[in-house]
């Protein structure tokens, strides 16, 4: 089977997945992100005339403001013209159909679409479609992937970390509906990382989850023995309707990380969130403030790891 | 019109014949097979050299999609692909729109297939009033109107007492009821099965125990009430070791597997094919082993195509928005051939599965080639290679998961009732 993000030199044509993903492109993206870091302040970030000319249209089928506002600012600190479109609440409710919207979209002369949508494999289905020339980022497709967040993850962790062959590594939460955890999984693996685990109650994990190379743990505290790292997904409060979860508060007893919990892991452990967080549900407040908390650097770090991203897509050399 | 169809290998299941002979039609049915019968003189002949003569296929599930759904395909063109499939035969499931719950939505329908004189078309009668699991349809009345069995087709039936009293009901006239099992609490919004796939896709999935707890309540309720039970696209190993063991202690209770569970599983989904988005899902490759098992031992009686012709727009979408299903009417007899290659089966065991068994579960005398039954036959080159190219099939349905396989056997001849339906030219 191809790989439908590859061409066929084996360069990135579109970012869909994780899964799959060449180590050396994975690596490139990585390099590529800490270029766009000042180096005196790595919370800064320059601006670079990359994608001048072009036009990045941001194609958001679900609603996101943040990650919407990430892709819009990675776009302009390429000096990209950007387009946002919340398609959600226009076209499909107006009867047109997804492949419809794609074709008007690509009639508009867009270089690169960012994409979300709240069905699996959306992202890969509009890849399919568009005029060989566009290339299309994966900004989140239903329970699927969400490829960004997870190299900003991987990027955040190589920052604190410097290596990946070393490291432990927990993800804990609502694993079976969360693209980011799946996305996460296939990076670390891909990297090299030894050791990944999921933690969470048996209701929120996939069937044979394990076959994507993770150990399983549903007791938090031993699953957090001595991990380096620490990923903690957000929980969606519609689980609780789902017969998912009794109630938050028994989940945040549980599954929720504290101060506590986060002492059976390693002392220079660090905590990260994809946001937004549910502060008290899956993570207390003294933890996500706290010092070994790096959520801050993982938003701007993620502007820097998509201006890489699609400045690779759109075959710019640094 | 009298047929002399010579030179070519029959195959009989039913009669267990397989050898190089002569097969003479009359009056629309078999006259003679070997040798020629007293005072007969052919009208035509046809040369089966190098062919197979069968019986035609029966399938006991196809879609035509009429009434209701025009757009998707029409009975013309998919009775045209059924010929062009070797399928003289087919069992009509009920959800059309409106569903096959009413005499007179049955008699037209009848009447339409009748009239294109054609394959023989069995309307399988909707079990609950539009299909909605709550009042039973007048299934007398349906069975007077041509309904040979009673069914939910993919519709759900939740209320037990109800499923309970439409088996009693049927049971009390000697219908047979067809279910599909699948617990709708457990399949609520799953588009793949509950396994690899589904996890590294992130899509919604239907466990296994979906089909096994639907089908513990029909083997109870069928052996309580002592209907005839059919179950329909059986999917899984478990499933598969429920009917087995049914089977031993007596039970009568018949089913099916499409062919598209013959031949594929969860894997072929890779990167979200809708093609592959199917009733019930595609499974893994160990329920595929199973299935296929139980095929070969006798748990599984029949193959079907399920055929689910639709338009374009309803597979260029997401996957779990594309709908599901798969035209399959024109790829039965290729991918039987397949399957008896693969598991290294003789052809007349092979056919038995899309002949003899299906009119048995059907009660039809039918799929035979005895002296006096209906010239219903399927001649075909075992040997012709082609590809499948969407665009190439009769259906009005271009949407097969088998796009771009290279398959053997081609159809050369569909007779029905003595008449030559189908001809193709043979391929160099």
């Amino acid at each position: 089977m191809k790989n439908p993000q590859l061409n066929k030199n084996g360069e990135l044509q579109h970012l869909l997945t994780t899964e799959g993903l060449p180590v050396q492109i994975v690596r490139d993206i990585l390099d590529r992100a800490a270029t766009f870091l000042d180096a005196a302040d790595v919370h800064e970030i320059k601006k670079v005339p990359l994608l001048h000319g072009k036009s990045v249209f941001n194609v958001f089928f679900e609603n996101s403001t943040r990650t919407r506002t990430t892709f819009e600012i990675a776009a302009k600190r390429l000096s990209a013209d950007v387009v946002n479109l919340n398609i959600g609440s226009s076209s499909t409710s107006k009867g047109e159909t997804l492949l419809d919207t794609v074709d008007n979209l690509c009639a508009m002369h867009a270089d690169m679409f960012v994409v979300r949508h709240a069905q699996s494999g959306a992202a890969h289905f509009i890849a399919r479609h568009v005029a060989p020339d566009i290339h299309v980022i994966n900004a989140g497709d239903g329970r699927h992937a969400h490829p960004t967040q997870a190299l900003l993850d991987m990027f955040t962790i190589r920052h604190y970390k410097k290596e990946f062959h070393n490291l432990r590594v927990a993800i804990v939460g609502d694993v079976l509906h969360s693209r980011v955890a799946r996305s996460q999984i296939h990076a670390l693996t891909t990297l090299g990382v030894p050791e990944v685990r999921v933690i969470a109650p048996k209701t929120l994990l996939p069937a044979m989850v394990e076959n994507l190379g993770v150990q399983v743990y549903h007791d938090m505290t031993q699953g957090l023995r001595d991990v380096d790292v620490v990923l903690m997904l957000r929980l969606q409060s519609e689980r609780m309707q789902g017969a998912a979860l009794p109630s938050a508060q028994e989940y945040f007893k549980y599954y929720g990380l504290t101060e506590e919990k986060l002492a059976r892991a390693k002392p220079d452990a660090i905590v990260m969130h994809p946001g937004p967080m549910n502060r008290g549900i899956e993570i207390d407040s003294s933890v996500a403030d706290g010092p070994r908390s790096v959520i801050m650097s993982q938003v701007t770090f993620g502007i820097a790891v998509r201006m890489a991203v699609m400045s690779m897509l759109a075959g710019a050399a640094v | 019109m009298n047929i002399h169809i010579k030179n070519g290998r029959l195959i009989d299941p039913k009669n267990r014949i397989d050898a190089q002979q002569d097969l003479f039609i009359a009056a629309g049915k078999i006259a003679a097979v070997g040798s020629v019968p007293a005072g007969f003189v052919a009208n035509k002949v046809i040369d089966a050299s190098g062919l197979i003569v069968a019986p035609g296929l029966i399938d006991l599930a196809a879609r035509l999609r009429e009434p209701g759904y025009e757009y998707k395909a029409t009975l013309e063109s998919e009775i045209e692909a059924a010929v062009a499939g070797g399928v003289t035969s087919l069992a009509y499931p009920p959800d059309t729109d409106p569903p096959l719950d009413e005499p007179g939505l049955v008699e037209m329908l009848k009447h339409r297939a009748r009239n294109l004189n054609q394959a023989h078309v069995y309307p399988v009668g909707a079990l609950t009033a539009a299909l909605k699991g709550q009042e039973l349809t007048e299934m007398a009345e349906l069975a007077d109107a041509g309904c040979v069995a009673f069914s939910q087709a993919d519709a759900p039936l939740t209320d037990t007492r109800v499923l309970m009293r439409a088996m009693q009901y049927a049971a009390t006239f000697g219908f047979s009821v067809w279910l599909r099992p699948q617990d709708s609490f457990l399949a609520k919004n799953g588009v793949a099965h509950d396994g690899e796939v589904a996890t590294r896709c992130g899509l919604p999935a239907i466990p296994v125990s979906a089909e096994t707890i639907a089908l513990a309540a029909m083997l109870t309720l069928a052996r309580d009430t002592g209907v005839k039970l059919h179950i329909c696209r059986l999917s899984s190993a478990a499933g598969v070791e429920m009917i087995r063991a049914a089977k031993q202690q007596g039970l009568k209770v018949t089913c099916d597997v499409s062919m598209n569970h013959v031949h594929l599983s969860e894997m072929d989904i890779g990167f979200f094919d809708p093609n592959c988005h199917l009733i019930p899902p595609l499974r893994s490759l160990r329920d595929r082993a199973a299935l296929r098992a139980g095929l070969l031992d006798g748990t599984i009686d029949a193959i079907c195509s399920n055929h689910a012709p639709m338009d374009e727009d309803a597979k260029q979408l997401p996957f779990a928005e594309a709908e599901a299903g798969a035209t399959g009417l024109e790829l039965l007899l290729p991918l039987l051939l397949k399957w008896a290659q693969q598991e290294k089966i003789s052809l007349p065991e092979a056919l038995a599965k899309a002949t003899m068994q299906p009119a048995q579960v059907l009660g039809l005398d039918a799929g035979h080639l005895s002296v006096g039954a209906a010239a219903d036959l399927c001649v075909f080159d075992p040997e012709a290679y082609w590809k499948v190219e969407p665009g190439a099939l009769k259906s009005q349905g271009k949407n097969t998961p088998f796009n771009g396989l290279e398959v053997q056997g081609r159809v050369r001849y569909t007779l029905v009732d003595g008449q030559v339906v189908y001809q193709s030219k043979p391929t160099a």
